[in-house]
């Protein structure tokens, strides 16, 4: 009794329009909110979650007020496959629905995938310069680096999650514990003036000149966090200090334990990958006689020691670099014109909307086409 | 009198097509070849385009018009062509007579916080309401409009008040003034092809001297001196000349690096020679402001003659693109489209009480429709050879599309039900998307160039196409809804039957008269069904396009920036618009909606798609934003608010629709107790 109940809910089309209906206003809502919280905000607000909810400001509770995108899209995809199992007979012609609605699920579980699975990360190179890393947008991690050999470096690197969520972090390979005093997302450093109201941040190093404090974490999408956080360093023996590690410093602390160097920094999270990309030429093409930009191009050497593969690529608008699971897209350039930044972006649920969209497409198409043909036929002879 | 209903839909097609090939023919020239010298190419905002377009483009941004009305007449004087100044024409005033272009109230001024802090209220000219200024009238306070003009730039440009982008508008609107004024010539010059004649006699005195200096020897000081002089007037050229008017020299190597002619002429001193171009600009300005129409001519074909051999395809270009100008076709089209519009409308009123009357008047309307479909599609067609682009690159272009895709589907609606629907529907949207664009085009030029991401025509002409498409047809299913609620709440028309198809297909001449079951026949369909019936199969249209449309435009966005879906305004726009058209469909399929509902849905969807046309934009956010727009959102307000009366309207009970309480033609099966006959799922 109930199970029929439940079948005749998530097979009704009721449903189906119901859902349509929250996954509208959803849509609209949220671009909406797009003006105050951001594009990337919203976006986690809105559509990569499965309530919205609403919360006073700086009430520490917060209560869901309506259906998110992993809600409506979910019950979408529930409503589908329960419809199709339940009401429709796999005949010729249904077969223009089918493709349809298969092509609709493809795309949700596939949009549901690049959520879960996707990473964007950024490479930014001097023209010359080679790497074998990308670097995150948003996260940052704290590297310590022992340096002490002049031939390798033997790095450690807490990534911002473990900053954020944990007080003391201990690591094998270190010989110290690491104590987070503070951690600031985003965060603006400034010189330690006298007769300054805020202290000096830390007591080593540049923490010992400088004073920190917290902003609000940036909505615009063309500008990232400065994330800083100060750290204490203690031995069984005693405290080393405290240190200001932040993105806004761009060289690496060092200090030295027993007889090793170590390296303190804080960075964007880096991806390292087994191949490495060098920047062989920028180039920035406007129309003649104007400053409005026709092209961004990147030439860039792709080498990989472990198969010996070594080629120039051209990247450039509409035209990324997919490799070894990776996507290389020309996004930005520095203002000199000799350094470009791409954006890399593994993403395993790529092609699906490729698939969706010419089942859909071809299954909209052989639908109306034999329903419609249908229709005037009824007409001419009405 | 039935002579009368046969020959009028002819009179009006003969009428319009006979303007229509007037407006075509090519023109001849006056006293000055104004046209031939308007085709002459230049380059500018990185694209060939003649000196027409240079003028045509400056003035809309100066003046918001395309030429300069001369005389004052009062506007019911409608038959009375008032004295203008074409483009060109005040083009070659202000580069050649600026005493003269000084005088021209050309500078329009409408906000008035912008008037009273300029003390400019009771100065200028007044005409329909706007105030316009000469160049004389803001000369005095040029300093404080360049200042305010700058403070205004340094904020984004979404935060900027309106005074501040009145202000800023104003600055720029002077200096572009400015920088046409020393376009051929310095400003105010007598007998510049004479002083250009002595400058290059010179050339090769100085050049010799300055060698001389080079080397330490003794140089011919007055030499140096007799160059110099000139020198000054170019170098301004140089950092203001505003189009690029001379080709390179060299048309093989780079055909591409044109110069304004200050930097061309202090070029002529490494060269040791002016270049030819120059010598003729020089003689044509010379000409032009001394009223030597003889000279003025001459240095206009000797200027073709030189360009031909190295420049021809410019040269065509300027031509093309003078002749798009000065058709006008979409203004033409508009003006048919309106006509038709009223013949539509007056066919569908006189549908019941003069039926032959009615027939007469729904063909006239039908073949101007066709007609102003033919002209609006070879404006299209035009632009596209121009550009070398498909249909749609920019908001104005997406006006003219949507306009064009519903005139097609309204051309296709009236061929399958003959009684005015489509035509009146077709004609409407043309009108209205045509007086859109035509109000998109004031910013200037609608042509410039596409920066690299959008560069590229594969996916201009699948997604942006099969998009505008989409809203196109979106927007179709919505007039034809808001039809069916006027027709049905204040006239009976929707009750009535419609004739078979066959009696009006069959014998071209035979004007039938609908009429209702007639015996033998199978029983005839009603206005009301037949829209419900349009609307949906628009509807089917419009979810085929806008979601294959979205998913290309999501697809393109995973090959520039590398993620299929980001949530941007825009592409939740359309996103909105399939998901709208998605619910229409369930709906009607489920039996949760029939034809009112149907209709109403619709309607919304008008609200829908304008919210993703335009609404996004004003956002000024995301990756698509275009720019943020505040008299364009006060329009969007308006159109929302009608559509959510006409809404309204379609709530009304049945009882007070006229359509369904007057006492039925039709047998049965009338409005929201019809079985609905068109269903896709069982």
């Amino acid at each position: 009794m109930f199970l029929d109940r439940l079948i005749s809910f998530f097979t009704s089309i009721r449903l189906t329009v119901v859902c349509l209906a929250l996954g509208l206003v959803l849509v609209f809502w949220g671009t909406l909110a797009q003006v105050d919280l951001g594009l990337y905000k919203a976006q986690n607000e809105f559509f990569r979650s499965f309530f919205v909810y609403w919360a006073p400001k700086g009430a520490p509770w917060k209560i869901p007020v309506f259906p998110a995108g992993y809600l409506v899209g979910g019950v979408l995809v529930i409503n589908l496959l329960a419809s199709h199992y339940k009401r429709f007979s796999f005949s010729r012609d249904k077969a223009g629905i089918w493709m349809v609605h298969f092509g609709i699920i493809l795309l949700l579980l596939g949009q549901l995938m690049t959520d879960v699975l996707s990473r964007e990360t950024t490479l930014h190179l001097r023209e010359g310069e080679a790497k074998n890393y990308s670097e995150s947008e948003r996260e940052t991690e704290l590297a310590i680096a022992d340096v002490t050999d002049p031939d390798a470096d033997n790095v450690i690197a807490i990534p911002q999650r473990v900053l954020m969520g944990s007080k003391v972090i201990h690591r094998r390979e270190l010989p110290f514990t690491i104590l987070v005093k503070s951690f600031l997302a985003n965060s603006q450093v400034e010189n330690h003036e006298p007769g300054a109201t805020l202290p000096p941040a830390a007591t080593q190093d540049i923490g010992a000149r400088a004073t920190v404090r917290g902003l609000p974490r940036v909505t615009e999408m063309d500008r990232r966090d400065v994330p800083s956080a100060v750290v204490e360093l203690t031995t069984p023996r005693g405290s080393l200090g405290t240190w200001l590690v932040s993105e806004f410093v761009d060289r690496p602390q060092s200090f030295t334990l027993g007889d090793r160097v170590y390296e303190l920094a804080l960075r964007p999270r880096r991806y390292y990958t087994p191949f490495s990309v060098q920047l062989l030429k920028f180039r920035h093409d406007v129309y003649p006689g104007t400053d409005i930009p026709k092209n961004f191009s990147s030439r860039v050497l792709l080498q990989r020691p472990e198969t010996g593969e070594k080629r120039e690529v051209l990247i450039y608008m509409n035209n990324p670099l997919r490799y070894a699971g990776e996507t290389f897209y020309q996004a930005s350039f520095d203002p000199d014109n000799q350094g470009t930044v791409l954006q890399v972006v593994r993403n395993p649920g790529w092609l699906t909307p490729y698939l969706s969209c010419v089942l859909v497409g071809f299954g909209l198409i052989v639908q109306f086409v034999t329903h419609l043909l249908g229709f005037t036929f009824n007409r001419k002879t009405a | 009198m039935k002579w009368l209903w046969k020959i009028l839909p002819w009179f009006f097609l003969a009428l319009f097509g006979a303007e229509i090939v007037a407006v075509m023919l090519p023109k001849a020239d006056g006293k000055f070849h104004v046209r031939e010298f308007g085709s002459l190419p230049v380059l500018l905002n990185g694209r060939i385009q003649p000196f027409d377009s240079v003028a045509r483009n400056s003035l809309l941004q100066i003046r918001s018009t395309g030429d300069v009305p001369l005389e004052e007449v009062p506007s019911w004087k409608f038959w009375h062509h008032p004295q203008k100044l074409k483009a060109t024409e005040w083009l070659l005033e202000v580069m050649t007579r600026p005493e003269t272009a000084d005088t021209r109230p050309v500078f329009l001024i409408h906000y008035s916080d912008l008037l009273g802090e300029l003390k400019l209220q009771d100065k200028g000219v007044q005409k329909s309401g706007l105030r316009y200024y000469t160049y004389n009238d803001l000369k005095p306070l040029l300093p404080e409009i360049f200042e305010q003009g700058r403070k205004a730039g340094e904020g984004k440009s979404e935060k900027q008040t309106t005074f501040q982008k009145q202000v800023a508008k104003l600055a720029n609107a002077v200096t572009l003034y400015q920088r046409l004024k020393v376009t051929l010539q310095p400003e105010g010059v007598n007998g510049f092809a004479g002083e250009l004649a002595g400058f290059q006699k010179n050339l090769g005195a100085a050049q010799a001297a300055a060698q001389a200096s080079e080397t330490g020897k003794d140089f011919d000081k007055e030499a140096v001196r007799k160059v110099a002089e000139p020198l000054r007037d170019f170098q301004f050229m140089a950092q203001y000349g505003y189009p690029m008017v001379v080709p390179p020299l060299q048309p093989g190597l780079v055909r591409e690096r044109w110069q304004n002619a200050g930097a061309s002429l202090l070029d002529s001193l490494r060269a040791g020679q002016v270049h030819p171009a120059m010598v003729c600009f020089a003689a044509m300005a010379d000409a032009y402001r001394q009223e030597n129409p003889d000279g003025f001519n001459r240095a206009v074909s000797d200027y073709k003659a030189w360009l031909m051999p190295g420049f021809g395809r410019e040269l065509r270009k300027g031509g093309a693109e003078f002749y798009y100008n000065n058709v006008k076709a979409f203004l033409h089209a508009t003006i048919i489209y309106l006509c038709a519009f009223v013949l539509a409308c007056g066919a569908i009123l006189t549908f019941a009480l003069a039926p032959n009357l009615s027939e007469s008047l729904r063909r006239s309307a039908f073949y101007l429709v066709i007609l102003a479909g033919l002209v609006h599609t070879f404006g299209l067609v035009f632009r596209m050879v121009l550009e070398g682009r498909p249909p749609v690159t920019n908001l104005y272009s997406s006006a003219i599309f949507i306009g064009w895709g519903t005139m097609v589907l309204g051309l296709i609606i009236e061929r399958m039900y003959r009684v005015g629907i489509g035509s009146l529907v077709a004609s409407f949207a043309g009108f209205i998307t045509l007086l859109i664009a035509h109000n998109l085009a004031l910013g200037g030029d609608t042509m410039e160039m596409l920066r690299a991401v959008l560069d590229t025509n594969f996916w201009l002409a699948t997604h942006v196409v099969v998009i505008t498409f989409g809203y196109a047809a979106t927007f179709f299913a919505g007039l034809l809804a808001i039809l069916y609620i006027f027709l049905g709440v204040f006239t009976p028309m929707l009750g009535r039957n419609l004739a078979p198809a066959e009696a009006v297909t069959s014998g071209s001449g035979a004007l039938s008269v609908p009429a209702s079951g007639i015996e033998g026949q199978k029983p005839a369909i009603n206005i009301g069904k037949a829209l419900s019936k349009m609307v949906y199969g628009v509807v089917c249209f419009a979810t085929l396009f806008s979601f294959v449309g979205t998913v290309l435009g999501g697809i393109w966005a995973d090959q520039s920036w590398g993620r299929f879906w980001g949530w941007d305004p825009k592409e939740n726009g359309a996103l909105l618009i399939v998901l709208w058209n998605a619910i229409i469909l369930h709906a009607r399929w489920g039996g949760l909606v029939r034809d009112r509902g149907l209709m109403n849905l619709a309607v919304f969807g008008n609200i829908v798609t304008s919210f993703s046309w335009f609404g996004v934009n004003m956002l000024g956010i995301g990756l698509h934003s275009y720019g943020f727009m505040d008299a364009a959102f006060k329009w969007l307000m308006v159109f929302i608010g009608s559509q959510l009366f006409v809404i309204a309207l379609g709530f009304l009970p049945i009882g007070l629709w006229k359509s369904f309480s007057a006492p039925p033609t039709a047998p049965a099966g009338v409005g929201d107790d019809a079985p609905t006959t068109v269903s896709a799922t069982p």
